[in-house]
């Protein structure tokens, strides 16, 4: 089965992680912007976003992956806010990239004001570049963003503050072009109640397990969401997307829903983005 | 909506498929508050509010399903 995996750092993967997820059949990742686990300079963000535009569609591309990705400040480094002025101010010149997809992870990580502030700004971009990207063809009011929501004890407050700022942008936000990540039991309401997607991490200790993720999809719906292994630096693994995927498949879930989270549902919201070529597909049962 | 399996499972099913998994992250519990109880200068975790979360998560799983996880969600998260 074809999968796309939604949410992946691959810059900190191995060339050999590529290949082991296009035999594993992925066939588009989409990486957004993050930490690298340190805190960079501007000029740092440059290169990295250089890196995400043009190294790593090459280094996907060896094995077949379509690799598109998102571009931001990341929450964790939006406390300085001198120096998020100056990276801001070279995103707009990235979203045209024909890999990016739109703005993000934007968020929250510790809740700051600070965090709030370059969050509202970041969103502000998605909506004033987009006038740009209009002319090229492309629909709707805003570029797509994507939204990671904080970390542990930290989640349920930062999720009902992201809401909250995101309903201040009022009629300005089109709901069906927002994903917010890293969802879980205790948020995965809310965000689809809102009507925005929803997407669950599976990341040990701090997120959820392949058993949680299809539990959440049993209880709140296949609809409007997407399952990622968020693989970065740490320690994780591109392959729990697919783990998740066989316990669903173990527990006797229909081929179609499979087909739903793992690969329709990422098709049909990056689809939103002309630049986003995978479409969803069908199963079909021929009888000859 | 709910998206469910294809031929639903039997309560007793699940549990067979769950319940190895389930004993084992248990005595795993244990066996990290044993190894707390273990340690030297015990008394500097004593009103630790971490072990006071692990308690109220402990009285949440003896509670009535189906949301055990949500509340243990809650319980840990900040307001």
């Amino acid at each position: 089965m074809f999968i796309i995996d939604p949410h992946c750092h691959m810059v900190s993967r191995t060339t050999a992680d590529y290949e082991t997820m296009a035999l594993a059949g992925v066939v588009a990742i989409s990486e957004p912007a993050f930490w690298a686990g340190f805190d960079r300079s501007p000029a740092g963000f440059v290169d990295y976003y250089r890196q995400l535009t043009e190294f790593e569609p090459k280094r996907a591309a060896q094995f077949g992956i379509d690799h598109y990705c998102w571009i931001c400040l990341n929450p964790k480094e939006a406390e300085d806010l001198g120096k998020a002025k100056e990276v801001l101010a070279e995103i707009p010149k990235f979203l045209d990239k024909p890999t990016v997809l739109g703005v993000g992870e934007i968020g929250l990580n510790k809740n700051t004001p600070n965090e709030a502030k370059v969050f509202q700004q970041h969103v502000q971009m998605a909506i004033d570049t987009w006038e740009k990207s209009k002319a090229a063809g492309a629909t709707g009011g805003h570029h797509l963003i994507l939204i990671h929501t904080p970390h542990l004890e930290d989640k349920l407050k930062g999720t009902k503050w992201t809401l909250e700022m995101l309903k201040d942008f009022g009629s300005k936000i089109d709901h069906s072009r927002v994903l917010i990540d890293h969802v879980e039991e205790h948020t995965i309401k809310i965000v689809k109640d809102a009507g925005y997607w929803a997407g669950m991490t599976l990341y040990p200790v701090s997120k959820c397990t392949p058993q949680r993720a299809v539990d959440m999809i049993e209880m709140h719906g296949a609809e409007r969401l997407m399952v990622n292994a968020a693989a970065d630096w740490g320690v994780s693994d591109p392959l729990n997307t697919h783990r998740t995927m066989l316990e669903a498949k173990k527990r006797g879930h229909a081929l179609e829903t499979l087909m739903t989270v793992f690969y329709n549902n990422p098709a049909r919201f990056f689809g939103q983005c002309p630049k986003f070529k995978p479409r969803p597909m069908r199963v079909e049962e021929v009888r000859e | 909506m709910k998206t469910l399996p294809e031929k639903s499972r039997s309560a007793a099913e699940v549990l067979d498929t769950y319940f190895l998994e389930t004993r084992a992250k248990l005595i795993e519990i244990a066996a990290n508050l044993d190894r707390v109880d273990r340690s030297p200068e015990l008394i500097q975790v004593r009103g630790d509010m971490r072990l006071t979360f692990i308690d109220r998560a402990l009285e949440i799983l003896r509670g009535p399903g189906p949301s055990r996880a949500e509340q243990i969600q809650r319980l840990y998260s900040k307001e």
